[in-house]
């Protein structure tokens, strides 16, 4: 045993309602001993039935011990407890691949990304995801293993994988021309080049605006109406992105799909060379 | 409610360093209550024609105009808020004001304007 897992173990056993069991099932996890893993993951779980990062503890030592089911269940809880856990949503996205569910699947790993924006494992799974499903034609049988990490595609868009990444993105230059993404009015008529063409130089008036009044460099504009929506951001100096929403969505939570898009976009700019 | 009233509600808000309101179409100021440092006239034009292209912006995307207008920077935003006619009111506004509170502020503010 070793000196880590001695002293948690020993934690533990003096103090049994504290969360030491959280520490001790993941060492014992790192170090393949998955059944002692299990069994102390159980017990926290049942000391602790409202604790979600027990639930998720739990599962993923599930998952390492090739209980699909049992993982599945786990993950379950822990997100009737916390409905936006980026790990769970994760694993459940995971395990609905490996079942061939990939509609689920994605949902599953698009909602993981609205939770973990910064998490880049995610697009990579949704890209993988649908790189599968195009190379199979079809979603796989329940239980078949999953594929061997082929390599992603380029995404052909800076917003696949995003809310509203069909329709509600533009990507636009220093000279109002459209780089990517499209914009539907709500009457439903493609307004992409209208409103790039409206959005020239807007980036160095609102980096004029800031510097003269001391504010530094600027970061984004939100823009509320009546009917939706929009938010600017600056991928790079020479180009801004913006982001529309109905008003279904709050605000803040259109900036942050539109920052997501934005750092989709500089990877998707640096990636043309 | 009159100018210098509406500019006080906004002021009071933490955080905000000043408000102005200002004629949207030439970019001058109506009245202003802003603390040193701030200045006004750079503000109003700066803020005037910002909101006029985010308006047009706005409107070729279908949406009307807008109620709202939030420009975040490195070290403060710039809150605008478009009432009747052709005034709209500005703040600037320090990292860590209360932008949820400004924000209602001078969005009902804004509607008593004109």
């Amino acid at each position: 045993m070793s000196d880590d897992i001695r002293a948690l173990t020993a934690r533990l056993a003096d103090e049994p309602s504290s969360l030491a069991f959280l520490e001790l099932a993941e060492a014992l996890r790192r170090r393949g001993q998955l059944d002692a893993a299990a069994k102390v993951a159980r017990g926290g779980v049942s000391r602790y039935p409202g604790l979600a990062d027990a639930h998720d503890l739990l599962a993923r030592i599930l998952s390492d011990m090739g209980d699909l089911a049992g993982a599945f269940d786990a993950w379950t809880s822990a997100l009737q407890l916390d409905p936006m856990r980026a790990a769970a949503l994760k694993g459940v996205g995971f395990l609905y691949f490996r079942a061939g569910d990939v509609i689920a699947a994605l949902d599953h790993l698009q909602r993981a990304g609205q939770a973990d924006p910064d998490d880049p494992s995610i697009p990579l799974a949704i890209a993988r995801v649908r790189t599968d499903v195009r190379q199979q034609g079809a979603p796989r049988a329940n239980g078949a293993p999953a594929p061997s990490a082929p390599p992603p595609r380029p995404p052909a868009t800076p917003f696949e994988g995003i809310e509203g990444g069909e329709e509600g993105f533009l990507l636009v230059d220093g000279n109002g021309l459209r780089l990517s993404g499209s914009l539907r009015v709500p009457s439903g008529e493609e307004a992409g080049d209208r409103v790039a063409a409206q959005l020239a130089g807007v980036s160095r008036e609102a980096a004029r605006a800031t510097r003269i009044l001391g504010l530094g460099s600027w970061h984004s504009i939100a823009v509320e109406s009546p009917e939706g929506h929009l938010y600017l951001a600056a991928p790079t100096a020479d180009t801004v992105l913006l982001a529309a929403c109905d008003h279904s969505l709050p605000v803040a939570r259109v900036g942050l799909l539109a920052e997501r898009a934005a750092r989709s976009a500089r990877a998707w700019l640096e990636g043309m060379g | 409610m009159n100018a210098r009233n509406l500019l006080d509600r906004v002021t009071r808000v933490p955080g905000v360093r000043g408000a102005l309101l200002v004629a949207a179409t030439d970019g001058l100021v109506v009245a202003e209550h802003l603390m040193d440092g701030v200045d006004g006239r750079a503000a109003a034009a700066l803020a005037g024609s910002l909101v006029g292209r985010l308006a047009r912006t706005a409107r070729e995307a279908g949406y009307q105009r807008p109620s709202f207008v939030h420009l975040k920077a490195e070290a403060g935003s710039v809150l605008a808020a478009p009432g009747s006619d052709d005034l709209v009111l500005v703040a600037v506004v320090a990292p860590d004001a209360n932008l949820g509170l400004a924000r209602l502020e001078m969005i009902d503010a804004a509607s008593r304007l004109g």
